[in-house]
């Protein structure tokens, strides 16, 4: 009865998306096979929300988030966007011309803030441009626009003719998230928009990420390889392995109690700010070696590094396992969660 | 304990970070401006762009700087060897004159400078007339013998009697302005091939490329050989220039078509040539307004660095008799002179084109060095 | 006990970059000590100078960067004390030390390997670079190396080229090379960086089983303080070219004395503390070192500057005990009651 109120509709929903990239070899580049970087994503973003996107390097979280920004043009599946009307677009099909409308709607922060400015132009050429390009505004209509997002996003509007050389890390990611929203987006995905950044200034980002999504109500899909900060920024978080989602859950639910022995192991790697907490909690060490992601592994994708797989139930070829609900709000992908007893992170002493 | 907020910098967070530190010129500085700043460190350089800069402005004002006009000779001095100048300080400038004996065998003349002759040379001397820039009638020259009969052989006469210096200044024109025009047409089809390879990449990638790698694979000297053999031999002087030209494009334009693509290639994958995209600014915007300012520094380099070898395919052309020809003066067909080796033991100073040549390639090629090194100010 | 004289101490160390624009102070005046069998870490955001000490020590700081001023005394047991800040980085002796006493591991684990070898090769070569071994000893030796650093298959690996193995195991690799001639001192810096956390805590655990096996010490570079609270015996802080806090690890995280680093621990997302805390952060930003503030580098960003003194007159080092100290003026009474002044 009070489900739909649980979860209202999402604001873009993923439905079995694949993104393929072919590997060629040979003189005249021949197709040999394909790296699945994005294998059968089912996911749902909901308004108002973060989703956490997380995994390790090559796990395929940006190849996820670009697709759904669509610079990436995905190999199968949909993208539907829900408008502020109601309607629902599937964007994974739609042509250069078609999308413009939508990608005003749904805008990205880059990771690098210093090769995502270009710096050939200046504060107000970088932060005006999507008002230029998309007709909205110009002149001195143009430059109070700018001026006001930069004062949003914590620049002073009388740097608007400094080039981008003339401003650190943490500046530069403001103007990029001042280009990001100037044109009033829904959804923001932001692709490691804190890495690059120093430890100091890190918390300055996130927070005012944090401020701008509640004063705009934006929905972000937050990529990121950094579990302390997605815990503190995510609503849900989704953990990425081979091109797959292998759980998803409320932040606090999934950092507490996971159900996938991945998101255990990887909890357990993050290393904790105190001494203290040095040895407690379960310590889970998983082989270095990442399976070719152009010929995964049959069965389950994670057996070859999961401390619980079970020869003859995690590695059969067909059977692996599917994205299914553990409890409430709490999805995992793997055959034996219901027999395994995991660890999740435990608070710190005060 | 009590806490006390400093008062400077406290304004905004992010104005405390922007506003400490002198450089504030750097911050507003215009990409040019960085690139010059850079460029400036770099000293051969900066020696490179005086010498480039001198040679052109010889170009520019040919007319005046010379003291005889092309064709103006005295067949009386053949061979003439270069005089000295001499200063006198009452009475100014002057060279002494030429006693000539006759060879008894081969019937040639031999000249010798006579000290007991003067020459009265001044500066801004009547001689002449000639044009200034095709338009302004004048009749001064720089340096000129005061009374226009007598001879004044700087740096020695020719087979006919022509003035080496007076030849080589007219020849710098020539010289560098064929490079000029020569890259600057292979610039154009270098930059829309190249583009076009670069920015669709994929087939039509493939299909350039391989008309790059043919052109590329033509052993030059054959080619231009032919192409100026085919040059019909009514044409005059202007028309045989201008085919020239053309010639060296056709060859030049694959290293530029080259080095557009891949900056293209590079530029591609940038984020922020993906952010314009997702800004919503269409193709043409992103390839002139986003990824062509970005390489412009890096294409003025290879244009610099690749007039020199333009100057020296026109020099070996004409060398060899197939470029220009006399009555026009370049210093390749001033080289042609210094073809024997009998005629440069009796008048070694018909090298001294030559010596025009490696020093105009080596200022161009070391302003090539330190624009190339500085094309890309914001490295770090 | 008295302590054990350390097995490097650097004093006073300051390495200028001497660029067009001007000088840069990367390091001015840092002061540090490696106790032995302990690891030290040195924790700085970017520009602190935390690279540019390491490098100083084996003479690898790159043109136009120059060792100024100061001593980095290497003392080898049972011999006399080397200052290294006064040999020449291509020296005889420099060169027995780099490889052979005091090895590095960098944060580019591909990047530090050469494609153009196998894994083999490499090590083979910096076993006899530094011990008189045949080159089947060495190979040997190699693989036991190999082994001890954690690579399954040590034999087969050693054919492999770098290309060829995950960064994590390049990692490896380099740590196995690091380990060649049983130095003294390893000094990594970043070495985790570039890694996933998966493989960062691998890499982690082997650094302090390697150091427990061997009993060397470690001096681990990092900007990560989760790293630091993971493997640290003593923790270095530094901020734009100067050391702000030194102690140890539990003093460090647990009582902190300098603002900067009492503002860092505050500035990290804790895990566990409950998602969507908001947290607390320090204003502006990390200065470029060439424009370092005059006073204490830290008084723009410090909410505890005292005005008229710590943009005037450099931090006052307080010690309060053998490896424990701090350079700011709120620890310092003197200086505390002549700031009240100023400020009535």
């Amino acid at each position: 009865m009070t489900d739909s109120v649980a979860a209202p509709e999402p604001v873009i929903e993923v439905r079995d998306l694949t993104v393929h990239f072919p590997v060629r070899k040979g003189f005249i580049g021949r197709t040999v096979g394909h790296v699945r970087a994005v294998d059968g994503v089912d996911l749902a973003i909901r308004p108002g929300e973060t989703l956490g996107l997380v995994g390790e390097s090559g796990c395929g979280k940006t190849t996820l988030g670009r697709s759904i920004a669509r610079i990436l043009k995905p190999t199968g599946g949909e993208v539907r966007y829900r408008g502020p009307d109601g309607t629902v677009t599937d964007l994974a099909t739609l042509g250069e011309r078609a999308l413009k409308p939508f990608q005003r709607q749904i805008r990205v922060v880059f990771q690098d803030p210093f090769s995502s400015l270009n710096p050939r132009m200046t504060l107000l050429q970088i932060v005006g441009e999507p008002l230029r390009a998309n007709g909205i505004a110009s002149g001195s209509e143009l430059e109070h626009r700018v001026a006001e997002m930069l004062e949003r996003v914590g620049l002073s509007p009388k740097y608007m003719n400094r080039y981008p050389h003339a401003f650190s890390g943490g500046e530069r990611q403001r103007v990029n998230i001042a280009r990001a929203l100037i044109l009033g987006p829904r959804v923001v995905i932001a692709d490691e928009p804190v890495s690059a950044l120093d430890v100091s200034v890190r918390a300055q980002i996130l927070n005012l990420l944090r401020d701008l999504q509640e004063e705009l109500k934006l929905t972000y899909l937050f990529v990121s390889h950094d579990l302390s900060v997605v815990e503190n920024i995510c609503d849900r978080v989704a953990v990425m392995y081979l091109g797959k989602i292998v759980e998803v859950a409320d932040t606090a639910e999934l950092y507490s109690s996971p159900r996938h022995p991945y998101t255990e192991a990887l909890l357990s790697a993050v290393p904790r700010p105190d001494p203290r907490l040095r040895g407690a909690g379960r310590r889970i060490r998983l082989a270095d070696d990442l399976p070719d992601p152009a010929n995964p592994p049959p069965g389950c994708y994670f057996h070859t590094r999961c401390p619980y797989a079970v020869p003859g139930v995690c590695d059969i070829d067909g059977h692996g396992p599917v994205l299914t609900g553990t409890g409430p709000q709490h999805d995992a992908a793997c055959l034996r969660t219901s027999e395994l007893d995991l660890v999740g992170v435990a608070s710190e002493p005060a | 304990m009590t806490t006390v907020l400093l008062d400077a910098d406290t304004t905004s967070s992010v104005e405390a970070g922007a506003e400490t530190g002198t450089k504030n010129g750097r911050r507003t500085a215009k990409q040019w401006r960085l690139v010059w700043w850079k460029f400036r460190q770099h000293k051969l350089a900066m020696v490179g762009l005086v010498l480039m800069f001198g040679i052109y402005l010889v170009a520019l004002f040919a007319e005046f700087l010379a003291p005889f006009g092309t064709s103006t000779f005295n067949s009386e001095y053949t061979y003439a060897p270069p005089q000295r100048i001499h200063v006198d300080w009452g009475e100014g400038l002057y060279v002494h004159g030429y006693t000539s004996t006759i060879d008894e065998e081969t019937f040639e003349p031999t000249f010798e400078v006579d000290e007991s002759q003067r020459i009265e040379i001044g500066l801004f001397v009547k001689g002449e007339e000639y044009e200034l820039f095709g338009l302004i009638p004048w009749d001064r020259h720089l340096i000129g013998p005061e009374d226009p009969g007598q001879p004044m052989y700087l740096l020695g006469a020719d087979r006919n009697g022509h003035d080496l210096l007076s030849r080589l200044i007219h020849g710098t024109r020539i010289s560098m302005t064929i490079g000029l025009v020569g890259v600057a047409m292979a610039l154009v089809l270098g930059i829309i091939l190249g583009g076009v390879s670069g920015y669709f990449g994929g087939r039509t990638d493939t299909v350039i490329q391989r008309i790059v790698e043919f052109f590329m694979s033509i052993p030059g000297i054959p080619l231009w050989m032919g192409l100026s053999a085919a040059l019909p031999h009514e044409w005059g002087p202007m028309q045989r220039y201008f085919a020239i030209t053309v010639i060296l494009a056709v060859i030049g334009w694959t290293d530029m078509a080259r080095v557009v693509r891949g900056r293209f290639l590079s530029l591609r994958n940038e984020e922020f040539v993906t952010s314009a995209r997702l800004d919503g600014s269409g193709r043409p915007r992103v390839i002139y307004r986003h990824m062509l300012p970005s390489f412009t520094s890096h294409l003025i380099a290879s244009v610099t660095l690749s007039i020199p070898a333009m100057i020296l395919a026109e020099t070996s052309l004409s060398f060899l008799g197939l470029g220009l020809q006399d009555p026009v003066v370049s210093w390749g067909v001033l080289l042609q002179d210094a073809q024997n080796v009998r005629v440069l033991s009796t008048a070694p100073w018909l090298m001294l084109p030559g010596v025009a040549v490696i020093v105009a390639v080596l200022a161009l090629n070391f302003v090539g060095d330190g624009l190339r090194d500085a094309a890309d100010p914001y490295k770090r | 006990m008295p302590r054990e004289d350390p097995l490097l101490e650097i004093s006073d160390l300051r390495t200028h970059f001497f660029t067009r624009e001007g000088t840069v102070r990367a390091v001015d005046g840092v002061s540090l000590t490696v106790p032995r069998g302990k690891t030290v870490c040195v924790v700085g955001e970017s520009g602190c100078g935390k690279s540019v000490t390491a490098r100083s020590v084996l003479g690898l700081v790159d043109e136009p960067g120059r060792i100024v001023s100061g001593e980095i005394w290497w003392r080898r047991r049972g011999q006399e004390p080397v200052n290294l800040a006064q040999l020449g980085p291509r020296s005889e002796e420099m060169r027995r030390v780099r490889g052979g006493e005091i090895s590095m591991v960098f944060q580019e684990p591909m990047a530090s390997l050469s494609p153009m070898y196998t894994i083999g090769d490499q090590l083979v070569e910096a076993i006899r670079m530094h011990l008189p071994l045949t080159q089947e000893q060495a190979r040997e030796r190699a693989t036991d190396l190999l082994r001890r650093a954690g690579i399954p298959r040590a034999e087969e690996r050693l054919d492999a080229y770098s290309f060829q193995l995950s960064g994590g195991m390049c990692q490896r690799v380099m740590i196995a090379i690091a380990l060649a001639a049983d130095p003294a001192l390893l000094i990594a810096d970043e070495p985790t960086t570039a890694l996933d956390v998966t493989t960062q805590a691998r890499i982690i655990d082997l650094l302090r089983d390697l150091q427990a096996e061997t009993g060397m010490s470690v001096l681990f570079i990092t900007h990560d303080l989760g790293v630091v609270a993971e493997i640290a015996d003593e923790v270095v802080v530094m901020y734009l070219g100067t050391v702000v806090e030194r102690g140890g690890v539990d003093e460090i995280f647990h009582d902190p004395k300098h603002p900067y680093t009492n503002a860092l621990l505050g500035s990290i997302p804790r895990m566990g503390a409950g998602a969507g805390r908001r947290l607390a952060t320090i204003r502006g930003n990390v200065p470029h070192p060439s424009d370092r503030p005059a006073g204490c580098p830290f008084h723009p960003r410090c909410d505890a500057a005292i005005g008229g003194v710590c943009d005037v007159s450099d931090p006052p080092h307080i010690v309060f005990g053998e490896a424990r100290s701090v350079r700011c003026v709120l620890h310092d009474d003197v200086h505390r009651s002549s700031a009240a002044e100023v400020r009535a």
